[in-house]
């Protein structure tokens, strides 16, 4: 039965615990250096990068833990982490789906927290793991454990963390595209909104349809392309039509389907993980899809 | 009809290229999406009447041959006729030997997806039976001798100026010079036609939008008053519907109707709801001699032992396609059967096979935009991936998928290896992008390239990079 009610509700966080640094003795200006005192102290996050992240977009894992350690927590990154297992599991193969679930929780065991800077991963591990498990109690169990402690990025630092961003500059007219997976597994709506309206110069104008899906879908958009180009052309059409001059979002699969798009068509538009704004990198770094300078 | 859900890729394809189709689905997001959260965001609790709407199905569905007996007993208590239907075979047999046996010449229909579901239609034309289609939508599409292409909107597929030359052609043999334009001059045609044929029909058939056990009786909901004219005017009232239609108490059908309306319409109520207890009594000035209902299984009490009960709970009411953004983009026909979008990619593959409709179940994005409006909450995307992977374990996933897939889990599994060679490879892709920071084209990835870019990777790895700058043990 707990099955089905995961399944029909999609709020399987409500009264986590949570458990913030014990010590607020960093300053948030200043990338916290580990030693053996405040490691005591602080608690650990495990970053989960996503596969997607690891190959493609590391500037995304690094923003992610600056802005972890300016909350004033420790970040590791376990090694024996790849692949959350969602192309198999969204695929019907459950056996490979389930192999790579266990190797996560087996990563990830013993961690505060394990952060994700993606709704679609997070999603898997936190809503579907328990779920594909079901039939091994001692792992299901094990699943739901991990589920109890993993949170995508942006949640995470709104609830958990409650972080205020240290004086971030992004100047220019944003619109943010909500992932289907976080919105509708995890929630996240307001979490991603709330710290960009910390930063400086930063104006969010809203997009129609933030919420309808731009087509990626993982495995989907390449089994059906053309589907796929349709929706990812109305998402592009309705950024453009918003005026911004930059798209954020909170999943990197998204996101490269959109920049592809937007690159096809030669529209100035740029797009970063949102991240990369919050951490203030993405002054530096080149939008997903462009070149070096 | 026979299912075409084989023909999925060509038809969608088709259909994304059909300027006369694409015109007519813009019309689907914008009406249904916007009237229905209107009237959503405006009761006062809607996520409760989602709630109680789902317990009442899941309630009746755990207690189903308790209802349906119930029902049964009402239904001939009220001195009406009920009939078990199996399978299509019998659905058809059942409804042409009660049209037979009332000499019928002429049978006027409301809107029934199970009469669709088992090709009523064709049934009753072969048995020389003239059949005529009430509900404008079906009845445009009658004439067009096409399929339904979404569940409460038969006709939305077709452009206003498509029906004004089917009206032309077969009303007036194509004679017409000044061309019905406005709506409700074609509306004021088909209601003349219609008229006269309602009252000469000797047999009425509907659906019913649900059955209510406690009483034997049945619910229709229309906006046209064409289901009253069906089962109130002629000798003999036929209604079909599927055994999941069924719930247990007045005030159930109460909750579904308020669901189902502000889905489906996005309207409070819909214009018409009609309540029918057997047939005419005798202080009645009205109403049908005799009164069948065909109560429809045709796959449906296999379901209800499965995986996929939850399907059961379905009311009808199509928000789940309204929402849905494959659906918006190539309309109901591509899905190749009478249930469309979401709802129909489970359904099309649990009635007709697995094996006939594979890419039903996979041409999903997984979004969840359809779950998060089913009034009864059904898990549409945790059922498109049960039978996804129903699918992988009947060997119907295509060879080249499971043998990507086994050597990426053979990899992924190898944490130390797998990052090692994805360090070499994306060190020589970057190498080769990152001047432009996007490929045009890549090998392999046409699926992706044929519309996008494929945005090119930093430098190297972020497991890479982070190791080399915070050291190994981090």
């Amino acid at each position: 039965m707990v099955l089905h009610s995961l399944r029909a509700g999609c709020t399987p966080f409500k009264g986590r615990t949570r458990r913030r640094p014990a010590t607020n003795d960093t300053n948030p200006g200043e990338h916290p250096m580990p030693d053996a005192a405040s490691a005591t102290t602080r608690p650990t996050v495990a970053l989960f990068a996503t596969c997607l992240v690891d190959l493609f977009r590391p500037s995304v894992g690094f923003a992610s833990a600056q802005l972890l350690e300016q909350a004033g927590y420790r970040v590791e990154v376990p090694e024996a982490q790849t692949c959350c297992g969602q192309p198999a599991y969204n695929s019907g193969d459950n056996a490979h789906a389930a192999a790579i679930a266990r190797q996560v929780i087996e990563a990830f065991r013993g961690y505060d927290y394990v952060v994700v800077p993606s709704g679609s991963c997070g999603g898997t591990i936190a809503a579907h793991y328990p779920d594909l498990l079901r039939h091994e109690p001692q792992w299901r169990q094990a699943a739901e454990e991990l589920a109890e402690r993993t949170w995508e990025l942006t949640r995470f630092l709104v609830e958990v963390a409650e972080l205020e961003l240290p004086g971030v500059d992004h100047p220019g007219v944003t619109t943010y595209h909500d992932s289907c997976s976080g919105l509708r597994e995890l929630g996240i709506r307001s979490q991603p909104r709330r710290l960009l309206g910390q930063v400086r110069g930063l104006e969010l104008r809203e997009m129609d349809d933030t919420d309808v899906c731009c087509g990626f879908g993982g495995t989907f958009c390449v089994k059906y392309p053309e589907i796929s180009e349709r929706l990812v052309s109305d998402k592009v059409a309705n950024i453009e039509a918003s005026g911004a001059d930059m798209v954020l979002a909170g999943d990197l699969g998204c996101l490269f389907n959109i920049a592809g798009r937007l690159k096809r068509l030669d529209k100035p538009v740029r797009a970063y993980h949102v991240a990369e704004v919050l951490a203030g990198t993405a002054q530096r770094d080149a939008a997903i899809g462009e070149g070096e300078a | 009809m026979e299912s075409r859900a084989q023909y999925f890729k060509p038809a969608a394809r088709e259909a994304l290229h059909n300027p006369d189709l694409q015109q007519a689905l813009a019309n689907v997001q914008a009406g249904f999406v916007g009237k229905r959260k209107f009237v959503v965001d405006r009761f006062p609790d809607f996520e409760g009447l989602r709630e109680r709407g789902r317990r009442i199905k899941d309630h009746t569905l755990a207690n189903l041959d308790v209802y349906l007996e119930q029902f049964e007993a009402q239904v001939h208590a009220a001195g009406g006729h009920v009939h078990w239907a199996g399978t299509q075979d019998e659905a058809q047999k059942i409804v042409t030997d009660i049209c037979r046996q009332a000499d019928a010449r002429i049978v006027t229909k409301g809107k029934t997806m199970a009469g669709e579901e088992v090709e009523l239609n064709e049934a009753l034309e072969a048995a020389g039976v003239e059949t005529v289609e009430t509900d404008l939508g079906e009845y445009i599409i009658q004439l067009a001798h096409e399929p339904p292409s979404h569940i409460i909107a038969p006709a939305i597929h077709k452009t206003r100026q498509q029906i004004s030359d089917l009206f032309n052609e077969h009303h007036h043999r194509g004679t017409l010079k000044d061309k019905l334009r406005e709506v409700p001059e074609l509306v004021d045609e088909a209601r003349g036609i219609l008229r006269q044929k309602f009252l000469s029909a000797d047999v009425g058939i509907t659906g019913a939008n649900c059955l209510v056990a406690e009483t034997g009786s049945l619910f229709l909901v229309t906006n046209e008053g064409n289901g009253d004219l069906t089962h109130s005017l002629p000798r003999v009232h036929v209604a079909i519907a599927g055994i999941e239609k069924l719930v247990p108490t007045l005030e159930d059908a109460a909750t579904q109707l308020r669901l189902l309306a502000r889905s489906a319409t996005g309207q409070d109520m819909t214009a018409y709801t009609t309540m029918v207890t057997g047939p005419r009594r005798a202080p009645d000035t009205d109403g049908p001699e005799e009164f069948h209902i065909v109560l429809l299984d045709n796959g449906r009490t296999r379901m209800l032992e499965g995986r996929f009960r939850e399907m059961l709970r379905c009311i009808r009411c199509g928000a789940c396609m309204n929402h849905c953004p494959v659906y918006s983009a190539i309309g109901g026909h591509a899905y190749g059967w009478v249930y469309p979008g979401p709802m129909g990619s489970v359904l099309t593959p649990l009635i007709v096979g697995l094996d006939r409709t594979r890419d039903l179940p996979n041409a999903c994005t997984l979004n969840g935009r359809c779950q998060s409006v089913c009034p009864v909450k059904i898990p549409l995307p945790d059922l498109l991936r049960d039978l996804r992977e129903e699918q992988y374990q009947h060997n119907l996933t295509p060879r080249t998928t499971r043998w990507g897939l086994a050597v990426w889990a053979w990899f992924a599994r190898r944490p130390r290896l797998y990052n090692a060679l994805a360090r070499a490879g994306i060190g020589a892709m970057g190498r080769i992008g990152r001047r432009k920071g996007r490929f045009r084209h890549l090998p392999l990835a046409g699926g992706w390239t044929a519309g996008r870019d494929f945005p090119a990777p930093q430098r190297t790895t972020f497991q890479a990079a982070w190791r080399q700058q915070r050291g190994a043990n981090r």
